[in-house]
């Protein structure tokens, strides 16, 4: 858009100037459009392939998972299954406990989300707010959490656990998310935008700092927020390896678990019912992401309300 | 309603000092404006008053009581800031009832309250817009809505008019003015423009490097400067001001030195062809502006450049003009830039003799 108009406030200002070199400049013009078409198309080109890269495993899933399983082997691969089989949805389903597996990952991605909420607004809004002693040595020493892969502390977190007998339970899957350094870094840097001015205002008119916060503060970075929740939401509803080590049973089990079992069952790897598996895994996410894509974008192009 | 009153204020950060020692009563019910050149504190002494600002010494009084400690929500202070501050997320409804909910209003209140408010500032088709979509003159009147519908006792302005395009700010100064008459609250007023200043204030505080330099009214400013700061910086032309070394045919009757004389560039006449009595003095003249009924000259003379300033006059033409000061108007400082009251200025007899 911006390159257009731009291109074309160069044009008429060469108009005024130069009126007796109508042949060369006409030229050049054409040659400057050709160009910028080229470049277009290129553009239009890449993203075309950046959606294939994407857009074909999902499709791939979709259509095995409405396969019968020697369908599946057929080679050269068939796109569109000849009769859509909807009972590998339920063969998925029934192949373990999916609902409590279903309900467990509703209730730890949902109880990470409500604890990151509640620890890390407030978290940062006083690393962005407040000077106080030990404030930035505070600040480094979540920074480094940040760079901590999981893998290296799970023992530890899982004799802490087990002594705390929360192995198999919800709260021993929420509770090593209760924050994330990520999301204070996150919202730390929305929170810096916002003008010193409005919190003063917000001062006069009585407001009390959990008022600022979630009144002012709060709104004026939902686009970060909601990202942040998505970011948080899509990792711990897909996360296998915490589950995993962190349950013997399957009390607490989460719907990747379940999925990652649906191999083991028949022996052979039935493609058609992982597949419907994964769908039923994804579909949540989908949905979720579908009604907060608006956000999402507004997040990055976010530069600061005036 | 208040009388604020400033005792030995001062403020450092770190270990700047911006303040030092000011002394200030703002009267209950005036329109006081403090102006003085960009960085001189006057938005520090400002927020120190709505207690955005903590005080480094002294004592700060609102109506007679001791506000160091009290929060900036409880002193009965509303401020109207620069950029409006307005609160993006909400809607012009939001912004002006968010005082009043944080203070337990109840709705029913609230709604008669706003309403009332928009109406008298003409908002009241707007007040399910955002900010955003709103011209910068009604995001001004939301923002003294917001401040209105408190009803302060002080109202705190920061330079509220310098976003504003030349014709809207002249719109909002009457406003203003009419604002502060009809609900006679004590208004304290930042800009460092002194047009501004001197149209809208009915008590001006000078300042200058964190001191007050004069409070007084405006016409005291204008005719009674208490020194050469002031004497400079009210006024368009500034006054003008010479070295008394420079200058030749004054006899200057003081107890103490006089070290600069000043006049008024509208005060000098341009002598031409009569004879007039006065501080006689001539140069060449080295830009003529004329703006139409006013013209203004600028003349490099021995004892240093000055500006001259007619009404109603012809422009002249001549290169070097002679412009006499009546004696009365010329204005005597000393060496510590303090005006010197009772100083007795003649002509010299030499003078009478020969020329200038
Ligand atoms: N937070 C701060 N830390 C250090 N110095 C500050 C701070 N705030 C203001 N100052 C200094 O205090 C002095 C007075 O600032 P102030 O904002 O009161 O000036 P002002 O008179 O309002 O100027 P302007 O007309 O430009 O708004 C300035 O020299 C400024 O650099
Ligand atoms: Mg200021």
């Amino acid at each position: 858009m911006k390159a257009t108009k731009s291109g074309l406030l160069v044009e008429t200002g060469d108009a005024a100037l130069t009126r007796g070199m109508e042949g060369s400049r006409g030229n050049r013009i054409s040659l400057i459009r050709a160009g910028r078409a080229a470049l277009r198309v290129l553009n239009w080109l890449c993203m075309l392939l950046l959606v294939l890269v994407f857009a074909l495993p999902f499709g791939w899933m979709i259509s095995t998972s409405l396969k019968t399983m020697p369908e599946t082997m057929i080679f050269p691969p068939e796109w569109i299954p000849k009769q859509p089989v909807w009972q590998n949805y339920a063969d998925a389903w029934n192949t373990g406990p999916f609902l409590r597996y279903f309900m467990n990952s509703v209730i730890i991605a949902i109880g990470i989300l409500i604890c990151q909420a509640l620890t890390i607004i407030p978290a940062a809004y006083a690393f962005a707010r407040y000077q106080f002693i030990g404030s930035k040595l505070l600040f480094s020493v979540v920074m480094v959490t940040l760079m901590i892969p999981a893998q290296l502390i799970f023992l530890p977190v899982y004799l802490e656990l087990s002594a705390l007998k929360l192995l198999n339970t919800h709260l021993g899957l929420i509770l090593p998310f209760a924050s994330s350094a990520f999301g204070i870094f996150l919202l730390r840097q929305g929170f810096m935008q916002v003008p010193e001015e409005l919190i003063e205002a917000a001062r006069l008119d009585q407001a009390k700092e959990w008022k600022i916060i979630a009144k002012l503060m709060v709104p004026m970075v939902k686009p970060v927020l909601i990202t942040f929740a998505l970011f948080s939401f899509i990792a711990h509803w897909n996360d296998y390896f915490w589950p995993l080590v962190m349950t013997t049973n399957e009390t607490a089990r989460t719907l990747p678990l379940g999925i990652a079992k649906i191999r083991e069952v028949e022996g052979v790897a039935t493609w058609n019912t992982l597949m419907a598996g994964n769908l039923i895994l994804v579909a949540p996410i989908l949905v979720v992401f579908f009604f907060s894509q608006r956000h999402i974008i507004r997040a990055f192009v976010y530069s600061g309300v005036k | 309603m208040a009388t604020i009153e400033l005792i030995n204020i001062s403020k450092k950060y770190k270990d700047e000092t911006i303040i030092a020692d000011l002394n200030l009563t703002i009267k209950d019910g005036s329109f006081t404006v403090l102006v003085g050149p960009s960085g001189c504190g006057k938005s520090t002494t400002l927020r120190m008053i709505a207690g955005l600002e903590q005080i480094t010494g002294g004592e700060i009084r609102i109506d007679g009581k001791r506000v160091n400690e009290t929060a900036p929500g409880h002193r009965d202070v509303a401020m109207v800031f620069q950029n409006y501050a307005l609160y993006p997320t909400m809607t012009v409804r939001g912004n002006i009832e968010f005082g009043l909910k944080n203070r337990g209003i109840a709705k029913r209140e609230r709604d008669t309250l706003v309403a009332d408010i928009a109406e008298i500032v003409g908002l009241a088709p707007l007040l399910d817009r955002k900010p955003q979509q709103l011209s910068g003159g009604q995001r001004q009147r939301v923002a003294l809505a917001r401040a209105m519908v408190k009803k302060p006792k002080v109202f705190i302005l920061d330079e509220p008019l310098s976003n504003l395009d030349a014709k809207l700010r002249n719109q909002m100064r009457t406003e203003l003015i009419q604002l502060h008459k009809r609900l006679g609250t004590t208004f304290v007023y930042v800009t460092h423009d002194q047009v501004e200043a001197m149209s809208m204030g009915d008590e001006i505080v000078v300042m200058n490097k964190g001191l007050i330099q004069q409070a007084d009214s405006p016409m005291n400013l204008y005719y009674d400067p208490a020194n050469l700061f002031t004497a400079q910086f009210i006024g368009t032309p500034a006054m003008n001001v010479l070295d008394t070394r420079d200058v030749s045919g004054l006899m200057l009757q003081s107890e103490s030195t006089v070290s600069h004389i000043g006049f008024r560039p509208e005060r000098a006449q341009i002598e031409a062809g009569q004879q007039l009595d006065g501080f006689r003095i001539s140069g060449e003249v080295m830009t003529r502006e004329s703006l139409g009924a006013e013209n203004i000259y600028q003349i490099k003379a021995a004892s240093g450049v000055f500006f001259v300033k007619t009404f109603l006059e012809p422009l002249y033409e001549a290169p070097a003009l002679s412009v006499v000061v009546p004696y009365e108007q010329l204005y005597c400082f000393g060496p510590d830039g303090k005006r010197l009251a009772g100083v007795k200025v003649q002509e010299r007899q030499l003078a009478m003799a020969g020329g200038v």
